[in-house]
């Protein structure tokens, strides 16, 4: 399924804005899209397995919080960061 | 190093913004400034392995993004991230975990164990690399030590206002089990292995603690940077939040060689920096510690002071720096000193700018200016 990418984790999917990663629930394709582009979860997963601050994640047009949700094909993810400080 | 170096030199600035590498030759009069390296990323510690002077690792944090390291093989020319960047072990369920925020500092492994290193985080943990950076692990002697919670603020709204850190990672160079370490928080001090990280004590005896009845615990002691000397093993020096103290191994006890600095400038700093060859030279950067500690150049007019007798006497070395109304503050990674004759010195402000000295702090120039907030200052050889 398509994931959007946020400027700041472009460095890991060589520019891409738009990938492909499959997985039955977030946290399935965090993982599928970890393998695609090594580094990319730990940047919006800390190891305690708790979303960073200032990530979101939406299915479709949902703010999910939880990874255990449940994904279908058609779904889109998209990644967004809201960098903030000065 | 027991013969002074004399060829190039490279200073690595890390900021808050990103980093910077400087690079002279030997005569040090003139000085290229290359970068930034990842600008906007915050980047803690800068530092070039002196084993193979080819390889630099980061210790940074993007925005929100969370820790890591980056590696370079080529002096900076390159970069890649760490394929396992520190992070603490996953906590058994229902268990509070915990998470690093940032990586606060870097240490090159002893000379025997050529592609490892050290890391310390906020909150404190001390992490160790067996493949030049690649992978990072959690040295389970320290995480798992039944005193961790004790030595490590468990509130972080407590501790130094970038969180608690763990830092000054310090290995005898005559054997690779015996480690030294800061810890700086509400709670700390200083704390010993000779077993490569199995086992932990405190090293504090003589040292005063910040803010608690009994001005000379066990721990909970605030050292700002632990040095030992390359070539004196048995030799230790501290700036302290309480001071300036020097340790004569084998004993175990602090004595405070910054009582002898001049009452007005006081023994207040976060850096301390050692002499290559001369166990008994120091320079220190003083910092006001009266009232509410504003933690600037005393009076507004900046000096670094030296000690050439272990502390017994201290000197002012202010010529070319700033004659008044210069509020400098230099945090604890943010001095150095290269390794010729005579000494290069090297600090860096939380202003942005870069002061180098070629002739033991005998005269500062302004090497640069305008950077964003300077974290981390190391000088290091380049070349042989």
């Amino acid at each position: 399924m398509k994931v959007w990418i946020p400027q700041a984790l472009l460095s890991y999917t060589d520019q891409r804005k738009l990938v492909e990663a499959h997985g039955a629930t977030l946290a399935e394709l965090l993982t599928d899209l970890d393998r695609r582009h090594p580094g990319i979860r730990f940047r919006m997963i800390d190891e305690q397995g708790g979303l960073r601050p200032h990530v979101r994640l939406f299915v479709n047009h949902d703010d999910v919080r939880q990874l255990d949700v449940p994904l279908r094909a058609t779904d889109e993810v998209h990644i967004f960061q809201a960098l903030s400080g000065g | 190093m027991a013969t002074p170096a004399n060829g190039s030199v490279g200073v690595f600035v890390a900021t808050r913004k990103g980093a910077w590498i400087l690079r002279s030759d030997g005569a040090r009069r003139r000085w290229d400034l290359t970068g930034p390296i990842f600008l906007g990323h915050v980047a803690h510690h800068l530092v070039l392995d002196p084993r193979d002077r080819r390889s630099l690792l980061l210790a940074a944090r993007t925005g929100h993004l969370g820790p890591t390291v980056f590696r370079s093989t080529d002096q900076g020319a390159s970069w890649k991230e760490a394929s396992r960047p520190p992070a603490f072990p996953k906590a058994r369920a229902g268990e509070p975990g915990r998470v690093v925020d940032h990586v606060f500092w870097l240490s090159p492994g002893h000379a025997s164990e050529p592609n490892v290193w050290y890391a310390g985080t906020s909150p404190e943990g001390l992490f160790r690399s067996e493949d030049a950076g690649d992978h990072w692990d959690v040295v389970p002697g320290f995480e798992q030590h039944p005193m961790r919670i004790d030595w490590a603020i468990v509130d972080p709204k407590q501790s130094t206002p970038d969180g608690p850190i763990l830092h000054s990672i310090t290995i005898d160079p005559r054997d690779a089990r015996h480690l030294y370490i800061g810890i700086s928080g509400n709670d700390g001090g200083v704390f010993e292995s000779l077993d490569k990280g199995l086992n932990w004590k405190p090293l504090n005896a003589g040292c005063m603690a910040p803010a608690v009845p009994d001005p000379y615990p066990e721990y909970g002691q605030d050292p700002h940077c632990l040095r030992l000397h390359p070539l004196a093993p048995d030799v230790l020096y501290q700036q302290n939040h309480c001071g300036i103290y020097r340790m004569q191994r084998p004993a175990s006890r602090w004595e405070r060689i910054g009582e002898n600095m001049p009452k007005a400038v006081g023994d207040i700093g976060f850096p301390i920096v050692l002499h290559p060859r001369d166990p008994r030279t120091v320079w220190v950067f003083p910092m006001d510690g009266t009232d509410v500690w504003p933690r600037t150049s005393p009076d507004g007019k900046p000096a670094v002071y030296v000690t050439r007798d272990a502390g017994q006497s201290w000197q002012r070395q202010d010529r070319g720096l700033p004659a008044s109304q210069a509020w400098l503050t230099v945090r604890r990674q943010a001095m150095s000193a290269d390794a010729h004759d005579p000494v290069g010195l090297y600090f860096g402000t939380t202003s942005g700018e870069l002061w180098a000295s070629s002739d033991e702090g005998a005269q500062w120039s302004e090497i640069a200016r305008h950077l964003p907030l300077i974290h981390s200052v190391e000088a290091a050889e380049l070349s042989s």
